[in-house]
């Protein structure tokens, strides 16, 4: 009988004190952070190619859009409301990206979606973003993906961070005409980023004098580009441009200094954005040019530079928290990110709210430029959103 | 310095085919060594010669190992790996068809790759090249010592291989169980056995030619498939089954590949290569070497 009693009484004490400890933790849990629990939860989904063959962009862009969302509901959410960020892979595949972009819209019920990665998906989940009438920002270059080419109108609900191929091109070109550089070759991959890129070459070749005597391309998966370079060394042009990302882009480098070319002055697209590209040619990327968004270059800049703060920033809480180097590409999530919360703080959940507002965004100083939307331009940037950029003693420098 | 005579630029596209035809010919001897014992294609292989790059990029520049030890670790890793996926793909499946074997090898690249990814990350890695970067001119065409080492492995692995099948006691089961299995377990061969050695020697072929072509290529965990696919269209080119077979289509499309990106158009590189494929099949479908009569007996 005693026993028992004491069983029971052992019982209530210790219960007792778990529901101190509960309460304790309650409350310090409700004092400590300023989300309120009943408000609203502001939703955001992403598509990016996480995995696959263009997984170097999609996995910055993941980690960087994770790492802002649990920022922002460290501090307190925004305004009070919780920001909760759905991800989905695409893996590259333009189909997995549709279903993906429906899902996220349809079942999850977000407020606004960032991605797709690549231009290729970007440009098919576009009608998706229309006929559902929620915004999309994407973080793909291609400028077809805001721009309706048969109304020359930018689509309504699609908008994008990534600076154009053609300010890649026009600041390369622009490089090229002081240097005297006349008669160029080409190389590009077969990728929607190669071909995108070489129509881009080709349609404001001319508008900068400048000839193509040599166009090739190659396979994005191709392990020797030595013909293709063989072939350009032939036709003995002033200077070489690459337009490709991943691995070929090493590739060329190492081809053509196996060929001897090194003399040739070699461009590359803005693809060329990450240091592990340098590492992995192995000191054949020495004088290689190309053209960068300030987010890779955030140390180099001047400090009276508009984007030094927010580059440098960016890149600190990246390293510290990822333990790896910053790529350009995340920037573009970046930009995306702070654009929607920028655009849930002002005017919450309501799709077309947050549609007007990020139409007209200006003075936005992001990782890739100061963007300045309008109802003409979903994209904001210009040619001076890039920066030339060479590579000297395995790292970069500015081009003066 | 940059002029190039064109008979130069003839030579070098030559020489670059041969070198990536040379890995095509080795991917496509580890297909026919399956198919010749078991009638499947294993989609794998261009896993084996993956993981051959990225094993030895983890035993050489990782760890640190010399090269040879590093080669040697490297191939017996993949190797294991190949009767890995014989033991835990192949065997277990209770009645056998060719298509659900076939399915089975698809699903073990797959399982493979993304071990891969897991393991080694999704950026490309190198591996120094075995005797410096310093290249040989040659007429004025442009060798990098690691084709040569690429083309000599290729002339290794050919000569090892004509030894095992035609004077050891091993090489000459397998090919008894590659013209018939049930006569072949009848005299005493134990063909279980057979198939996990045909695994483990694709493997080890597979795990050679990733060594070789990483330090030109550098290796990532989703190039396998991409290899496979040119190493079978090299197989069906020479004819399924048939070892000298394999190299020439493995030479030839490394070399029309080339020939067809510099003389005609780098954008349609592989659609060459098909073309030629296509066009030997509609006059001789059972390939350059295969024999029609035998690819009628087997099963696929």
């Amino acid at each position: 009988m005693m026993k028992k009693a004491g069983k029971k009484a052992l019982a209530k004490a210790m219960f007792a004190v778990s529901m101190f400890l509960l309460s304790g933790i309650f409350i310090f849990s409700c004092t400590s952070k300023k989300i309120d629990d009943k408000a609203e939860v502001y939703k955001v989904g992403a598509v990016f190619s996480v995995t696959g063959p263009t997984s170097f962009l999609g996995d910055p862009e993941k980690k960087t859009a994770e790492m802002i969302v649990e920022k922002i509901n460290a501090d307190g959410g925004i305004n009070g409301h919780k920001l909760e960020l759905v991800v989905y892979d695409d893996e590259g595949d333009a189909t997995k990206c549709n279903l993906a972009v429906k899902k996220l819209i349809e079942q999850d019920k977000v407020s606004v979606v960032i991605g797709p990665s690549i231009s290729g998906n970007s440009i098919a989940v576009v009608p998706v973003a229309d006929e559902f009438e929620t915004p999309l920002v994407s973080c793909a270059a291609s400028y077809k993906i805001v721009m309706n080419e048969e109304t020359g109108k930018p689509y309504k609900w699609v908008f994008k961070t990534p600076q154009s191929d053609s300010m890649a091109v026009e600041a390369i070109y622009t490089h090229m005409q002081k240097s005297g550089i006349t008669n160029i070759a080409i190389l590009s991959d077969t990728s929607g980023f190669g071909a995108s890129g070489r129509g881009e070459l080709a349609k404001y070749a001319q508008q900068y004098g400048i000839t193509i005597v040599s166009d090739e391309q190659y396979d994005p998966k191709d392990t020797d580009l030595t013909a293709q370079l063989t072939k350009i060394k032939g036709n003995a042009p002033q200077a070489i441009i690459n337009w490709s990302v991943g691995p070929t882009q090493v590739l060329a480098l190492r081809n053509r200094s196996d060929l001897g070319m090194n003399e040739i002055p070699f461009y590359q697209s803005h693809g060329f954005g990450s240091r592990k590209n340098i590492e992995q040619a192995a000191g054949t990327a020495e004088g290689v040019l190309c053209p960068l968004g300030a987010c890779n270059i955030a140390t180099l800049l001047p400090d009276s530079h508009p984007q030094k703060n927010v580059t440098m920033k960016y890149m600190e809480e990246y390293k510290a928290k990822y333990n790896e180097e910053l790529s350009s590409f995340g920037g573009h999530a970046w930009d995306a990110m702070y654009m929607v919360t920028a655009a849930f703080e002002a005017v919450g959940s309501d799709k077309a709210a947050i549609r007007d507002y990020i139409e007209n965004i200006k003075g936005f100083v992001g990782q890739h430029g100061v963007f300045n939307f309008s109802p003409d331009d979903h994209n904001g940037l210009t040619k001076e959103a890039f920066s030339m950029v060479v590579v000297k003693d395995g790292d970069w420098a500015l081009v003066e | 310095m940059n002029d190039i005579t064109f008979a130069s630029q003839l030579l070098q596209y030559v020489i670059t085919g041969i070198t990536i035809g040379s890995i095509y010919a080795m991917v496509a001897i580890g297909f026919n060594i399956i198919y010749n014992v078991t009638d499947i294609i294993n989609f794998a292989q261009g896993e084996f010669v993956m993981l051959g790059g990225m094993m030895m990029v983890l035993f050489h520049v990782s760890l640190g190992l010399p090269i040879l030890l590093a080669f040697l670790f490297t191939i017996i890793s993949v190797t294991l790996v190949g009767v890995i996926v014989d033991r835990f793909a192949i065997r277990p499946i209770r009645q056998p068809s060719v298509l659900t074997l076939i399915i089975a090898t698809i699903a073990a690249s797959i399982l493979l790759k993304g071990m891969a990814m897991f393991a080694w990350g999704k950026d490309p890695l190198d591996l120094p090249a075995f005797s410096g970067r310093n290249p040989i001119r040659l007429l004025g065409a442009v060798i990098q010592p690691q084709y040569l080492w690429v083309i000599g492995f290729l002339g290794v692995t050919v000569l090892l291989l004509t030894f095992f099948f035609e004077r050891t006691i091993a090489g000459k089961a397998m090919r008894a169980c590659a013209d018939n299995p049930d006569a072949a377990s009848l005299v005493g061969i134990n063909v279980k056995k057979m198939i996990m050695l045909s695994f483990s020697l694709s493997a080890a072929i597979g795990a050679l030619a990733g060594i070789v072509i990483t330090p030109i290529s550098l290796m990532e965990y989703d190039r396998g498939a991409m290899l496979a696919i040119k190493g079978f269209s090299a197989v069906i080119l020479g004819g399924l089954g048939s070892f000298p077979g394999a190299i020439i289509g493995g030479l030839i499309i490394g070399i029309i590949e080339s020939l067809g990106a510099g003389l005609v158009s780098s954008g349609y590189k592989d659609a060459f290569a098909l073309i030629v494929l296509l066009a030997v099949l509609f006059f001789k479908p059972s390939g350059i070497l295969g024999n029609i009569e035998i690819s009628k007996i087997k099963r696929f």
